[in-house]
């Protein structure tokens, strides 16, 4: 029982960091693309 | 009430086997949301052709006209901080995120429908007022829950929440170019449908987050912590109430130490574009000057987690004794980066400076932590928040007026910055002076244990789960 909560709160975590990293990740890659401009 | 009862506090506590990892990501639900504002100049343009659409009409609103709406919220953001923080940190952070992500999703809506019927009174009311009031009361309503959580890394934690605030400009600005451009038609820019989208969108993952966030039950701590059995020098084990909070001579001096750091760093951030090309005629281009832009923003965001992390290991006074010295010295040494011609001193010396910038934001919740204890920490972070507010008018104001007299009084474009870097750098000397004078806050500023005034549910409510078991 205490393994199966384990899971399910890791797919918790996955899901919840997933949820804000992914379009967190997204910005922060559109902005070193644009930001490398400074070294052209 | 009852309908909405699942937005108390007693209902947000957390059941066993609840990670505390969980808490951060919810409060990044939020922050990367209301961080949109650091965005919202995207728009200016556009707005200035909703009747013209390829050009401007006399009938189109001014770009001074719309620099009031970020005013306005920046202005509110400070205001409904300051009035709502202890209604936010007696109510939960559920409730708090929930009235957030109405306010701002609401605030978007109108601002379309101001868009639609052309009145700029409505989009001064939704994005600036019901917005701003989203900013300030989104902003500190995870702090104390995030504080509670982490007590052993209470830097780190609310560091990463407050580096979601910095980091939401970057999801916001492509953007909201990208819905403009999918929106764009002959007959009219696509602004307003742009404002729908995201209202329904950022309503859509701020209520996630107000669905994820719990609150630690009674006596939780994380597996493996002993809190210190004394009360360390500068760090309180006892609470003190949000308005004596105002009393003490620790908050007016936390006050200005925000306020003076901040307001060395938000006049550069806005005018670093322009700077860098007008100290470097001919080296930065305006191509190359959004690149630095791009990276400071970059700097900023991270500064915010690095900085408000390392306070834990070094102290919250230290680090700002950090941003004030070290500030002093990059200020002072960017007129000398001017006058050889070195692009890259420049670019290092402000990647830091605004590094220091973010960091001061985030590693003051855990300050005032230290000072105030964590039982009215979110209300007394919304009561500094008026710093902020302050910091906005003083660092734009010193930035371009400087520059404008010395312009108009015959100092070359690329000399004009340079006595503002110099004030910048006597402003940190006053900072860094009040940092000095922080001291423990005075015993009789504590509550005590049957003070009639504090009305915390947390104190009173009856976990539905014993505290144990909640992991780390």
């Amino acid at each position: 029982m205490a393994t199966q909560t384990d899971s399910s709160m890791k797919v918790k975590l996955i899901l919840a960091w997933g949820f804000v990293g992914i379009p967190l990740a997204w910005g922060v890659i559109q902005t070193i693309i644009n930001s490398m401009k400074l070294f052209q | 009430m009852g309908m909405l009862s699942f937005l108390d506090r007693e209902h947000t506590i957390a059941e066993p086997g609840f990670s505390r990892w969980l808490v951060p990501p919810a409060a990044l639900c939020v922050h990367l949301c209301i961080g949109q504002a650091y965005a919202f100049s995207v728009f200016n343009l556009p707005m200035t052709k909703l009747i013209g659409i390829t050009q401007s009409t006399p009938n189109d609103w001014k770009l001074t006209e719309l620099g009031w709406i970020f005013s306005i919220a920046i202005f509110f953001l400070g205001v409904s901080s300051a009035v709502f923080g202890r209604w936010v940190e007696e109510g939960g952070p559920r409730r708090a995120m929930f009235t957030a992500a109405i306010c701002w999703a609401g605030g978007f809506l109108i601002s379309a429908l101001g868009v639609y019927a052309h009145a700029l009174w409505l989009i001064y009311l939704g994005y600036g007022v019901l917005g701003g009031i989203a900013l300030g009361i989104g902003y500190i309503s995870p702090v104390s829950t995030l504080i509670k959580w982490f007590p052993d890394r209470p830097g780190m934690a609310t560091g990463m929440a407050i580096m979601g605030f910095g980091g939401g400009a970057f999801i916001a600005s492509p953007l909201s170019v990208w819905l403009m451009s999918k929106f764009n038609t002959s007959t009219h820019v696509g602004v307003a449908e742009t404002f729908i989208v995201l209202g329904v969108v950022y309503f859509f993952f701020m209520i996630v987050g107000s669905i994820i966030v719990r609150v630690p039950a009674p006596g939780w701590k994380p597996e493996g912590y002993t809190p210190p059995a004394t009360a360390r020098k500068l760090i309180t084990k006892n609470d003190v109430f949000v308005y004596d909070a105002l009393k003490t001579p620790q908050f007016w001096l936390i006050w200005w130490i925000l306020c003076l750091n901040v307001t060395a760093g938000i006049g550069v951030l806005g005018q670093a574009s322009a700077m860098s090309q007008e100290m470097f005629p001919g080296h930065i281009t305006p191509v190359a000057a959004a690149g630095f832009v791009g990276l400071m923003s970059l700097f900023n965001m991270g500064g915010r987690f690095v900085w408000a992390s390392t306070s834990d290991y070094i102290g919250r006074r230290n680090t700002y004794f950090v941003f004030m010295v070290l500030g002093f010295f990059l200020y002072c040494a960017v007129p000398y980066t001017g006058s050889i011609g070195s692009v890259v001193g420049f670019v290092c010396a402000f990647l830091v400076i605004i590094s220091m910038y973010g960091g001061g934001f985030s590693t003051v919740p855990a300050y005032l932590k230290d000072m105030f204890g964590t039982r009215y920490v979110g209300a007394i972070h919304g009561l500094l928040l008026t710093a902020w507010s302050a910091a906005g008018i003083f660092g734009p104001v010193l930035v371009n007026y400087i520059r404008e007299y010395n312009v108009t009084h015959g100092v070359p474009k690329a000399q004009a910055y340079n006595t503002t870097m110099y004030i910048m750098a006597g402003l940190l000397v006053i900072g860094f002076i009040c940092n000095a004078l922080v001291r423990a806050v005075s015993e009789r500023f504590h509550m005590q244990p049957d003070d009639p005034r504090a009305h915390d549910v947390m104190a009173t409510a009856t976990p539905k789960t014993a505290p144990v078991g909640a992991r780390a």
